[in-house]
């Protein structure tokens, strides 16, 4: 890959808008994903993180604005134009969202006997590639009740990448990991990016990992795009919206508190009868 | 008074909007016929699935629903000295009404339920999104070899519901008893029409089926996806089909055997 086509953009979503139950989660917010590139979407829970990457995927429809994939319009496309775009795409559920009754070879295997012909001798060498790239070849046989949480992600790491996608997308890779395993998926992410040659979207909010890892960074919050750049930039940032987030402070431009009257008003409405 | 008529209206629109959502669903699992012909394996899972695993809940049912009819029969007819109409009573009862009625809400409680269950929890997995996204429709991997299932299994269950319980009023009448076997089967051979009652049985118990797997799939895959949507949906999904079953037996019967 050349530099010029690295920086490509791959996929953008300009002036978008999207509400849920009369609550606006994206208020006009402007994104470009490069090719080659590892992009980092991050903010505080509730966002719009996991929305963004499901607005992509074309399974949300937005209110307002565009969100183009690999030139084309997502929302426009029709069932079948839409598949065929999915298909170059992976994304890791939060959950892993592994099939239960399946085994971690057939959860790998699965992407491949749904949109190829390949013989089982050569479906199995695939497979076998994908789980050694994720370090759990010799794990094929285990269920996905018998994994840990990390090798339960990495697996589903080894499906997202199994069609070998253009663009991968990581809902929240690191939450509710241990020390060890948010290395590996840190490493693994940026590995498979590289040598694989793909690019990535990570929705997270773990700030060290994901600035560790990124090229560029998205920071939301309340339904806007606060700041973006490179991890350098946004952590020499001296706007407040920025530090409360990236030094993990209580309270500042986003309240610990949710909206309330205050305190001795409320409790003294409380008193009366 | 205008709230509860805003209420009952809100309720109204909510239920018919249930009820357009379930039917756009089984028309697009109909159109997926092909996909599931085209991978009999998928169908076959499904068929040992919800009909071989539900044999067993099947067989024993049948067998006592048989033996209790051919017990009462016996002691109602033998009061007008009509004994020798036992074995056409058990059959005709069993191929007409029991047989299909039972077997579906048997069905509903076992496979239904496993159904309804396991499509929730796969959507409050996060399985079917993620299988959305690696570009395979989980209406035709998922939903449509399940429907089919079931509006297979329910009539061969039928079928061996109504053989067991009419061995089993055999067992009852004729071995335990000891009334004469001779007439047993010779009365229901001329009194049971294929036309006329089997046919009719087996349409009902295709009906039925396609209730059941119907009932019990859009349910799951319509749960709110938390444990408490799933678990909400799966007694739901049971209590309609049985409803549905019953109301249907009562509008077929009526057309049928007029």
């Amino acid at each position: 890959m050349t530099a010029v086509e690295q920086g490509e953009p791959l996929a953008a979503v300009r002036g978008l808008h999207f509400r849920r139950g009369g609550r606006s989660i994206f208020d006009g917010v402007d994104m470009t994903i490069r090719r080659g590139q590892v992009t980092a979407i991050m903010g505080p829970s509730g966002s719009g993180k996991t929305t963004l990457l499901r607005l992509l995927g074309g399974q949300l429809h937005p209110h307002g604005g565009t969100v183009e994939v690999m030139g084309q319009e997502v929302p426009a496309l029709g069932r079948r134009a839409l598949y065929r775009l999915r298909q170059q795409m992976g994304i890791l559920f939060q959950s892993g969202a592994l099939f239960t009754h399946l085994s971690v070879f057939e959860n790998v295997a699965f992407p491949v006997r749904e949109h190829t012909d390949l013989p089982e001798a050569l479906l199995e060498t695939l497979v076998l590639l994908k789980l050694e790239a994720v370090g759990l070849r010799g794990a094929r046989d285990l269920m996905p009740s018998e994994l840990s949480g990390g090798m339960a992600r990495r697996v589903a790491m080894a499906r997202a990448i199994a069609l070998d996608p253009v663009l991968v997308m990581y809902d929240e890779p690191f939450a509710g990991q241990d020390p060890i395993t948010m290395g590996v998926l840190v490493d693994l992410i940026r590995r498979l990016n590289d040598i694989l040659g793909l690019s990535s979207v990570v929705v997270s909010h773990d700030v060290h990992e994901t600035l560790a890892i990124a090229d560029h960074v998205y920071l939301l919050a309340d339904g806007a795009l606060i700041a973006e750049g490179s991890p350098a930039e946004l952590q020499a940032s001296a706007d407040p919206s920025v530090r409360q987030f990236l030094d993990a402070r209580p309270d500042g431009p986003v309240p610990f508190h949710y909206p309330a009257p205050e305190l001795a008003e409320d409790l003294a409405g409380r008193r009366r009868p | 008074m205008t709230e509860l008529l805003r209420r009952v209206g809100a309720r109204t629109l909510e239920g018919l909007r249930g009820v357009g959502e379930a039917v756009l669903l089984v028309a697009r699992i109909l159109r997926a016929a092909p996909v599931v012909a085209l991978r009999p394996r998928l169908l076959i899972e499904q068929l040992y699935a919800v009909g071989v695993q539900s044999m067993v809940i099947i067989l024993v049912s049948a067998l006592f629903i048989g033996m209790v009819l051919g017990l009462q029969g016996y002691y109602t007819l033998s009061d007008f000295g009509a004994i020798e109409a036992v074995g056409t009573m058990v059959a005709l009862s069993l191929v007409r009404e029991l047989g299909p009625v039972v077997t579906a809400l048997l069905f509903a409680g076992r496979a239904g339920s496993s159904l309804t269950a396991e499509v929730g929890l796969m959507k409050a997995t996060e399985q079917l999104s993620s299988m959305e996204m690696m570009a395979v429709d989980p209406e035709r991997r998922i939903l449509a070899p399940r429907f089919f299932a079931a509006l297979l299994a329910v009539p061969l269950l039928t079928a061996v519901f109504s053989v067991i319980g009419i061995l089993g009023g055999y067992l009852v009448t004729v071995g335990m008893i000891g009334i004469d076997g001779g007439p047993f089967w010779s009365n229901m051979q001329n009194a049971v029409t294929i036309r006329g009652d089997i046919l009719n049985g087996v349409i009902k118990s295709v009906a039925f089926g396609f209730l059941a797997g119907w009932i019990a799939l859009h349910k799951g895959y319509m749960a709110e996806p938390t444990s408490s949507g799933v678990s909400r949906a799966t007694t739901l999904g049971v209590v309609h089909a049985s409803l549905a079953v019953l109301g249907l037996d009562f509008l077929l019967t009526a057309l049928m055997f007029e």
